[in-house]
């Protein structure tokens, strides 16, 4: 399909492309459904499919999809945000930080070793770091709801590692962007000065004045404050990147800074806007990732994958530990912790559209393929451990 | 009284409480932010769900309302014979009252009167505790617990015989 010379083919090829992407990925969102997978992996193989060198070519729609895909990105940082509450996130991090740590540098550092033996610079370590450090919320929130896990007694230490993550990224993305950018030691320790800065203080603010921040964007209506939430993501995320912070980071804020029931309403009426976006987000990766450079990086990305299975497991397990839990449930959590998912694609597609190392983004879409296949695999392991346990049951 | 509530809280998706039962199991409770409940019994180890029951807000309230009703009656009967002078009666929406089709806030009927109304009695199931919000329906029983004096004033303004306007 090529893009037509004048203006109103060129809209209705763009409208036909993207609706044909819609409803594909329409279709794809009830077979994940129907066969309980998550659709992450689904959507990135449809991008894959139809991306450059793929089955088909789509471009008409490229400059769209790719404006699409940023506000897929923005979008579901400020979700992210807004689904925690401040005094979660301080609570959170009193109580699981040495989790934390551990999490960080067990999953961290299989990533940043693999790209340094593979010759790709300090970037792009850094880079492949993130992309290994990081499960994915969304994927597993929805497996703890879909296998009635939430009333498990691990799960809160799951949720914990979850949220730190998340928080861990707000002071990871501004050091990645900034390294991406270029410019030097000092650069890159100012910008992170920043985002400790900000952070903090956006804390404190949601925590004390959350108020009078939920006040700039709270509406009797649903309208009103859809676009008023979305306009103040937008106008922050942009201020954000202007300021080389990252944009998601400063939407991951605005999230954050929302708070009661303001931000129930928000995350409900924001829900369907980002289910749209991120959709097309990781169609878009999958799109601008040429699927024959999958194959000469799969045995990298099953490596790591079966690494970081490895040391996710190993988190949990001590999470759960900690927390208190029997031996059953330990595993459970350890094997809930594996899927990786928006956060990689996330890093993957801002360091390689920085033009950092290209293959970190095959990589990437492999590695999050392989982490969801190997948890779904490993799902049910720990049920069965039940019956080796205790045959007479 | 005096079962103990565990609570857990879940970031991001809501609110775990787990109640200890007399006979040794456990119960949990999960509240979601998206108003979905589930209804959790644990397995022999204690740690993991053996059975998880997801309940939609209506099926939640619905449950709620089956297993509550005795125990505002009998709390109800409590009351009554507890504080001296008070009284506990249930009074009806007329067909022709004022207030039907209209939120329980406008009869202001503590303000006006003093006495509380604590549960609703419609199509013979029990809705405790109603909101300033909750619209009152003809044939409704409102379930109102205050000082005779006060009784009879409540009755008076929902069958729209009251004179003192508020």
């Amino acid at each position: 399909m090529a893009a037509g010379g004048g203006g109103e083919t060129h809209v209705a090829v763009l409208l036909v492309e993207l609706g044909a992407i819609l409803f594909a990925l329409g279709v794809l969102g009830r077979l994940a459904k129907r066969f309980h997978i998550p659709v992450i992996p689904l959507y990135l193989l449809a991008g894959l499919a139809f991306g450059q060198g793929g089955v088909l070519s789509l471009s008409a729609s490229h400059d769209f999809t790719q404006v699409a895909a940023e506000m897929g990105v923005i979008l579901l940082l400020v979700m992210l945000g807004l689904e925690y509450s401040a005094s979660e996130l301080r609570s959170s991090l009193r109580a699981q930080a040495p989790i934390g740590v551990l999490d960080g540098l067990l999953n961290a550092v299989p990533g940043a070793a693999f790209a340094l033996i593979a010759g790709w610079g300090a970037t792009a370590a850094v880079a492949l770091a993130g992309i290994t450090w990081v499960s994915s919320s969304g994927v597993i929130a929805k497996m703890l709801s879909d296998s009635g896990r939430l009333g498990n007694r691990e799960t809160p230490a799951i949720l914990g590692v979850l949220v730190i993550e998340d928080l861990a990224m707000a002071l990871y993305l501004p050091l990645l962007t900034a390294l991406l950018a270029g410019g030097g030691a000092g650069r890159v320790v100012s910008a992170v000065a920043i985002a400790v800065g900000v952070v903090s203080a956006v804390l404190i603010i949601a925590t004390r004045y959350g108020r009078h921040v939920t006040a700039l964007v709270s509406a009797k209506d649903n309208e009103s404050l859809l676009l008023g939430v979305l306009g103040l993501t937008l106008l922050v995320a942009g201020l954000a990147d202007e300021l080389k912070v990252s944009a998601a980071v400063g939407a991951f804020l605005v999230g954050i800074a929302v708070s009661g029931s303001v931000a129930e309403t928000a995350a409900e009426v924001l829900a369907p806007l980002r289910d749209v976006f991120a959709a097309v987000f990781f169609v878009f990766f999958g799109l601008s990732t040429n699927p024959t450079q999958l194959l000469p990086v799969l045995p990298l990305a099953l490596g790591l994958a079966v690494v970081t299975t490895a040391t996710k497991m190993v988190t949990g397990y001590v999470a759960a530990r900690r927390a208190g839990i029997k031996r059953r449930g330990r595993w459970r959590a350890a094997v809930t912790l594996i899927p990786h998912g928006e956060f990689s694609v996330v890093v993957a597609a801002l360091a390689v559209g920085a033009g950092a190392e290209e293959k970190l983004g095959p990589v990437a879409a492999c590695y999050v393929l392989i982490s969801i296949v190997i948890s779904s695999l490993l799902q049910r392991w720990p049920d069965r451990l039940r019956s080796e346990q205790f045959p007479g049951r | 009284m005096g079962v103990d509530i565990a609570t857990r809280v879940l970031p991001g998706i809501g609110v775990c409480q787990e109640l200890e039962l007399s006979s040794g199991r456990r119960l949990g409770i999960v509240t979601r932010r998206s108003g979905l409940r589930d209804l959790v019994l644990y397995d022999d180890e204690g740690d993991g769900a053996a059975v998880d029951v997801a309940l939609t807000d209506d099926e939640a309230n619905a449950l709620a309302e089956i297993l509550g009703a005795p125990q505002l009656t009998f709390r109800l009967a409590v009351l009554q014979r507890q504080a001296e002078g008070l009284i506990v009666e249930q009074l009806p929406i007329p067909r022709n009252s004022p207030y039907s089709g209209r939120p329980l806030g406008d009869t202001q009927a503590r303000t006006r009167t003093g006495a509380s109304i604590v549960a609703v009695l419609r199509h013979g199931a029990a809705l405790p505790s109603p909101t300033p919000d909750f619209v009152l329906q003809a044939e409704d029983l409102v379930v109102t617990v205050g000082t005779q004096v006060a009784v009879d004033h409540v009755a008076r303004i929902l069958d729209g015989t009251d004179t003192t306007a508020g």
